[in-house]
């Protein structure tokens, strides 16, 4: 039996003239995604883009675990093809969806018939297709208002499709429409969350990790490769600049008072992120924090750090609370990655009482007694070294 | 040049081991169960292994059970143990510095309803004697003390247990967790009135995947894992041929264990006293522990920046308490270290390979370190 997959694109079917190169983008994802699988051909028509394998050896089931994880796409269902002719429909459809049917105790069918000159109408359709199910399935009853499976029967012109129930699809924007961003990756559970969240708006994802060896570990690393390749499962291939962020921490370290480590930190994160981002044809730049979370993500730490982002900051958790964020590292299957316990940048030289309300201008202050540190902020920059993930 | 000395965690396999093991998988590939000309070969080859590992425990070969890991080793004695005895007693005498293969059984025992004693060591990191004799009851059916605590080096008193479980006439099997002391400290089981003994082939030059379980003539304890037999009934599966020949072969290739016991001495005490002239650095390892493992604290460097300053060089050692971020040693407390001193702690631990200039690519190491680190 023949089978393809067909695809509901959500949002995107309310997009006026971008409407068409959305879908050309979210097909090209879909193509990146399936590609090691086998071959497939995608058609567009009005809303469903249909994937054909072209070859019967090609794992489906794979393919349709790959394509809920490519945003853009709002349901998906497979189907069965077979020839235009009331009995053949009849038995592919008691073959194809037979064993769903006998698991489930309520069915109905339904009937669309894009080929006008097809013999039966659709209410035809589902009689005749529902009393064959029905008569073969002991046990099952007709439910049309709120059934455990409906069979939708799609009479087109070349063919007929047979499908059960729709699976929800990832939801959101073709990564790509919604242009570049990167990534401030540290390790822990927030940061990939961010990533997937704004990926799911469109956003292709760079992605920059501060290392400090020795203070941090090459696992710190490994981990972070891991991580995003937990996330370029959604948000396709990730390009990862790894900084070397020693030097500059020493400095922090050395110069600067130890209220204002973390701060300080993340301003120098900013710009080295910052101006590789501007350097890749990013438009922005993401991270992972949460309001009030920890001393360096409260109000006044964040408007210190932000006055050194040359670009805008997406801080998609921000209203977020820690659960909500762990419920979706969870989904996206990162928590337990996040979980190891080594050191990262971020907890290297932790202050004891980090300031909570800093002001801009003590953070100036403080980042100013570091007087080469434009020349480290531009040897961090000329240190990262690119990774491709996924 | 690679310097390795973090061979308590593991140890890079000798040739001779390599040699019998890619003979194994090439073309002795017989399974020793068959009764053909390639099972028979096979079984000869499994009963040389068998001789070889209890050459190096002074016991017969029908008393050494392959399995696949000191763990797997560790927890047939524990669990096979108890359901050997259940009816007989309900206490089990433990030590709370045990490798988590006998710690974690010794929970899941205790959720079971069995009592479960955990000595703890005392000043000088080791079990006390007067303890461990008091700790034995009628009651008790197994005691089970690692021979050499894995992260000072310190030996403990093991068979002194023995004569407390005679004198109170207890049923208790005798259990030692020597993992860290094979091929290193000659052991002898049967003359120390150890039951049960746990080894392992990756700690001493040999493949990682295999290890063996001592059990002394006549002693019954209850397989965990059951299916076709091997091992007498006590280790089921089909068994790792080119795992165990590797191990034999690396029995066979130790040397005699006093004599290089005495090298790795000196070598130890010509580390110690370079060690000693670096500014700040601390021994922790007492002068009468196994001289193949130093455990030094070097306060305001962390043991895991130590660790990865050193890594980039190439040399390799290891933290010195092998635990998590914000749970200290129970050992390095018991031995009275400052927390400072705890959270710097380092294990270097020497092989029959070490040599001088390992040691002194490491002393270099951690000078550079203190250079560089330390303010």
């Amino acid at each position: 039996m023949k089978e393809i997959i067909l695809i509901k694109n959500g949002e995107l079917a309310l997009k006026g003239l971008n409407r068409s190169s959305f879908e050309d983008m979210m097909i090209k994802n879909m193509r990146h995604r399936l590609s090691s699988l086998g071959a497939f051909r995608y058609e567009k028509s009005q809303s469903t883009i249909t994937v054909i394998p072209e070859d019967e050896n090609i794992d489906l089931d794979e393919a349709v675990s790959r394509l809920l994880k490519v945003f853009g796409i709002a349901a998906l269902s497979r189907a069965a093809v077979c020839e235009k002719d009331i009995d053949v429909i009849r038995n592919t459809a008691l073959e194809y969806l037979g064993e769903a049917l006998s698991e489930v105790r309520t069915f109905k069918v339904e009937a669309k018939r894009a080929d006008k000159k097809f013999p039966f109408t659709s209410p035809q359709i589902c009689e005749e297709i529902g009393g064959w199910l029905l008569e073969h399935t002991p046990g099952l009853r007709v439910d049309v208002h709120n059934p455990d499976l409906t069979v939708t029967v799609e009479v087109r012109e070349k063919s007929a499709f047979i499908r059960g129930n729709q699976l929800h699809g990832a939801g959101g924007m073709p990564v790509g429409s919604g242009g570049n961003a990167c990534l401030l990756i540290s390790g822990g559970i927030d940061s990939p969350v961010a990533g997937w969240m704004m990926a799911k708006r469109g956003v292709r994802l760079n992605a920059v990790h501060f290392a400090s060896p020795p203070y941090t570990s090459e696992l710190a690393e490994k981990k972070v490769h891991e991580l995003l390749g937990k996330v370029s499962e959604y948000a396709g291939r990730i390009r990862l600049f790894t900084v070397s962020f020693t030097e500059l921490q020493e400095a922090i370290r050395d110069y600067c008072p130890e209220e204002m480590f973390t701060i300080t930190m993340r301003r120098f994160m900013m710009q080295i992120a910052g101006a590789i981002a501007i350097r890749e044809n990013c438009g922005a730049l993401i991270t992972g924090e949460s309001l009030g979370q920890v001393a360096s993500q409260t109000l006044h730490a964040l408007g210190c750090t932000d006055e050194c982002a040359p670009l805008p900051v997406f801080r998609p958790c921000i209203g977020m609370d820690k659960n909500e964020i762990v419920e979706i590292s969870r989904k996206i299957d990162t928590f337990e990655i996040s979980i190891r316990p080594y050191e990262d940048c971020c907890t290297v030289f932790t202050p004891k009482h980090p300031r909570t309300r800093a002001t801009v201008e003590l953070a100036r202050q403080a980042e100013y007694k570091i007087e080469n540190r434009e020349e480290l902020i531009q040897r961090a920059i000329d240190s990262a070294v690119l990774k491709i993930i996924g | 040049m690679e310097v390795y000395l973090d061979n308590s965690a593991t140890t890079k396999v000798c040739p001779e081991a390599i040699n019998a093991m890619t003979q194994m998988l090439s073309e002795q590939y017989g399974n020793p169960s068959s009764t053909h000309k390639k099972g028979i070969e096979a079984r000869e080859a499994l009963d040389t292994a068998r001789k070889r590992v209890a050459g190096i425990l002074s016991c017969t070969p029908e008393e050494i059970y392959f399995t696949t890991s000191g763990t797997a080793a560790n927890n047939t004695a524990v669990f096979g143990t108890v359901e050997a005895l259940r009816r007989r007693g309900n206490r089990i005498v433990t030590t709370s510095i045990e490798h988590p293969s006998i710690l974690r059984c010794m929970q899941s025992l205790e959720a079971k309803g069995f009592e479960v004693v955990y000595l703890k060591p005392a000043a000088n990191g080791s079990i006390s004697a007067e303890e461990l004799t008091n700790a034995v009851n009628r009651n008790t059916i197994l005691v089970s003390i690692m021979a050499v605590n894995n992260e000072i080096g310190v030996i403990n008193p093991v068979s002194l247990a023995a004569k407390a479980i005679k004198r109170t006439g207890s049923p208790a099997l005798l259990h030692c967790d020597a993992v860290q002391a094979f091929g290193k400290l000659p052991l002898r089981p049967g003359k120390d009135g150890i039951d049960l003994m746990s080894v392992s082939a990756h700690k001493v030059h040999g493949p990682k995947g295999v290890g063996a379980l001592y059990i002394r003539k006549g002693v019954q304890i209850k397989p965990y894992l059951l299916g076709g037999g091997q091992e007498n009934g006590m280790f089921s599966g089909t068994e790792n041929m080119p795992g165990i020949v590797g191990f034999g072969a690396a029995c066979a290739a130790m040397p005699d264990l006093a004599k290089q016991l005495e090298k790795t001495t000196s070598l130890r005490n010509y580390s110690l006293e370079k060690l000693k002239r670096l500014p700040n650095v601390e021994i922790n390892s007492a002068p009468d522990s196994l001289p193949y493992i130093i455990n030094l604290s070097v306060p305001g460097i962390p043991s895991e920046v130590l660790i990865n300053f050193l890594s980039q060089q190439e040399i390799y050692i290891s933290a010195g308490s092998a635990c998590k971020r914000g749970h200290r040693s129970e050992v390095l407390r018991a031995i009275g270290l400052s927390p400072a001193r705890i959270d710097s702690a380092v294990r270097i631990s020497f092989s029959r390979f070490s040599t001088d200039a390992d040691a002194q690519a490491l002393i270099d190491g951690i000078e550079n370190a203190i250079r560089r680190f330390r303010r």
